[in-house]
């Protein structure tokens, strides 16, 4: 088990240097190949020559890509100091990079936006799996029946209708028409209950999508494990049909829920763009919408190394999970 | 009303008696499914007995119920069955004095498992591969006794050693797939005697299991047998396995049975053209190489359309023996042909006798 977790983060790490080589290849490699001038998109289209120039200096991009590929990783675990044209520019480890154009380092933006995305995420993950996971083991012990039937068209629909309509309709009827759901967000550490009250639409608008997956996936998984010759084992031995469902079957569907999970939270957490934008919630994904909209590359290169890492500690802990829930993992 | 054996395992099934003095009565037993395409009739009217102590091996080609009736006798028709399409049983069955079919669902869920136990054919498909050998011992033992984790694990760890594990203490703590496929189903065996069942039924026991392997586990079973004196019964498509364990054969074809009796009579003198097919691609140590074995020739029949009259006729080299078609017409009965041996078949005694003689015996 030890040797498996071992294995597993080091492979991890790996991951990671690869991941930010390729993401500096995009950001600094292309551009090049393409003949346009980062520096200048850097500092914004109208700027100035010399403050131009004083970018190149400062981010060495006259220099080797292997020596910028260096500085930036120096820059996350020892600060980075940015020089040239006359003044200097500090940032302090870790160094994600520094937006000359808003003038302000990358990792207080990412750590700023960080925790609203979590929340968004990990509240949603919660209402989803409840549900999804309940109403596709209902719907599959119902097979056939109009419950079954009512639900995988509930999530069907939920699985068409798109972030930005459901989003948009509940913010029309409930905080719009009713007046019911204040949906201005506020900090967590401000008021809970207004954080509660902030989140509540975008939580339960996000895991109905979600929700409608995992429903459809756990009817699936749920109908062929019960279709297994350890069920019926379990029912011989006289178990109660809830301890048969309840355990010896839910144990199997966990795996597919938990690799879904795994992946789903990794790419949420990266930012929820649609639902953080048709709610206005100042997380990851509205961080990187405004930089595109901006062309402010170091923020956008920050999120996208945040989300890779995201995605990565995502899997690396459902990988660990797998090997708890499945003893045959841990030969492998 | 005929003769009831006290002592053997099989006799004329007895209608409309309440109170079957057999251990196991089996009265008439139906289990069909509805599909799409029209109803299954897996089980099509069975019925036989069975004292304790004894074997009754159920024999038959795939699709002919076998499996069916032995789910149907544990009641894992009815448990877990979800959606519309249920299964629909009739019929009895008399397990120690009570009709589970007519019986709470509960309370055939609490036999389950302690008065009747099941063998599956793979057991590695069969134990939950998420759980260690130990862990599904010990559940199927708490649920019927009311004991802490600790004793029923020195349980499972008895019984293990029971059934000839090597380090029992150690190989409770295992996973199903890091045991051989022999040891599994001697773990499969442990788990389903940890209650002392006096029912046990082993569905294809050995089929999964290699050749070397299979004679073990029959040996395991048998002398598990005479220790616990429950009353066996084992379904089989192999009958080499039942010339082993069974005191009765009940031979099935299309959901019914069309020759039962003591196993010597069966194998020595069966009085089916069916149970002599069988007989005939049997492979034999005593036989020549050189020898080809006789197959019995086409496909099962369709449950859902069976042949009519004799469900076995358009396989039959004798359906035109007895006169005036009547194979094609006429389902044949179970009549008696012997001391507690019956075969339903159209040709008369004479017929059989003279067939089995002068065509089969001398090729087997």
């Amino acid at each position: 088990m030890l040797a498996y977790l071992i294995r597993r983060l080091f492979a991890a790490a790996v991951m990671l240097v690869v991941i930010v080589m390729v993401v500096f290849g995009i950001f600094f490699l292309v551009p090049k190949w393409a003949g346009v001038d980062i520096a200048s998109s850097f500092v914004g289209k109208q700027a100035d020559p010399a403050a131009v120039e004083a970018v190149r200096q400062k981010l060495g991009l006259s220099d080797p890509i292997y020596s910028q590929v260096w500085e930036f990783f120096k820059g996350i675990f020892a600060g980075r100091t940015y020089s040239g044209g006359g003044d200097v520019t500090h940032c302090a480890a870790p160094c994600f990079g520094y937006s000359f154009r808003s003038e302000q380092a990358v990792w207080p933006v990412l750590t700023d936006r960080f925790p609203v995305t979590l929340g968004l995420a990990l509240g949603a993950a919660v209402l989803w799996l409840v549900f999804g996971v309940a109403a596709g083991v209902l719907s599959a012990l119902k097979r056939g029946t109009i419950w079954d039937r009512g639900a995988m068209v509930v999530a069907l629909s939920g699985v068409s209708l798109p972030i930005y309509f459901t989003g948009m309709l509940s913010l029309a009827i409930f905080t719009f028409g009713l007046h019911w759901i204040n949906a201005q967000y506020v900090p967590l550490d401000q008021s809970v209950s207004g954080w509660f009250g902030g989140m509540i639409m975008p939580w339960i608008t996000l895991a109905f999508l979600y929700a409608a997956m995992y429903a459809r996936i756990t009817r699936a998984t749920m109908l062929e494990i019960l279709g297994e010759d350890y069920i019926r084992t379990a029912r011989a031995k006289g178990l109660k049909e809830q301890v048969v469902i309840g355990k010896h079957a839910m144990r199997s569907t966990m795996t597919p829920i938990l690799t879904m999970l795994g992946m789903d939270l990794g790419a949420l957490i990266g930012g929820a763009i649609l639902t953080e934008s048709t709610f206005n919630l100042p997380g990851l994904g509205r961080a990187v919408l405004d930089a595109i909209k901006n062309q402010d590359l170091p923020i956008i290169l920050g999120v996208t190394l945040i989300t890779s890492l995201a995605v990565l500690i995502a899997n690396l802990v459902v990988d660990v999970l797998y090997a708890v829930i499945d003893p045959r993992v841990r030969l492998s | 009303m005929t003769e009831l054996s006290k002592s053997g395992a099989v006799a004329e099934p007895v209608k409309d008696s309440p109170a079957p003095s057999a251990f196991l009565e089996v009265r008439d037993l139906k289990v069909h499914f509805p599909t799409d395409d029209g109803l299954v009739k897996s089980v099509d009217g069975l019925s036989f007995q069975l004292e304790k102590g004894k074997t009754l091996g159920i024999v038959g080609e795939s699709g002919s119920g076998k499996s069916v009736t032995s789910l149907g006798i544990m009641g894992l028709h009815t448990a877990g069955q979800y959606g519309k399409r249920k299964a629909q049983i009739s019929g009895e069955i008399w397990l120690n004095g009570t009709e589970l079919l007519s019986a709470d669902p509960d309370y055939v869920r609490k036999l389950r498992g302690r008065e009747m136990a099941m063998i599956f054919q793979d057991p590695l498909s069969a134990l939950h591969p998420y759980y260690t050998i130990g862990q599904q011992i010990v559940e199927a033992y708490r649920i019927h006794h009311n004991v802490d984790k600790k004793t029923a694990k020195r349980r499972a760890v008895e019984m293990l050693d029971r059934v000839g594990i090597p380090q029992p203490d150690k190989r409770v703590d295992s996973y199903p797939h890091e045991f051989s496929g022999g040891m599994r189903q001697r773990a499969m065996i442990a788990m389903s005697l940890v209650n002392n069942p006096e029912l046990l039924i082993a569905d294809e026991p050995t089929t999964a299991l290699d050749v070397t392997v299979q004679a073990q586990i029959l040996d395991l079973m048998r002398d598990l047998q005479k220790e616990f004196g429950s009353a066996v019964i084992i379904i089989t498509h192999d009958l080499g396995v039942v010339a082993e364990l069974a005191d009765d054969i009940l031979v099935m074809y299309g959901g019914r049975c069309i020759e039962r009796g003591p196993a010597e009579k069966v194998f020595y003198e069966p009085r089916h053209p069916y149970t002599w097919g069988l007989l005939g691609s049997m492979p034999r140590l005593d036989r020549e190489q050189t020898e080809r074995l006789i197959p019995v020739k086409g496909s099962p029949p369709s449950l859902i359309n069976l042949p009519s009259g004799c469900a076995f006729n358009p396989r039959c080299p004798y359906a035109d023996v007895p006169k005036d078609n009547v194979t094609r017409t006429v389902r044949p009965e179970l009549t008696e042909v012997g001391g507690r041996h019956w075969a339903a078949c159209h040709m008369t005694q004479e017929q059989r006798e003279r067939i089995w003689i002068e065509e089969i015996a001398p090729k087997l």
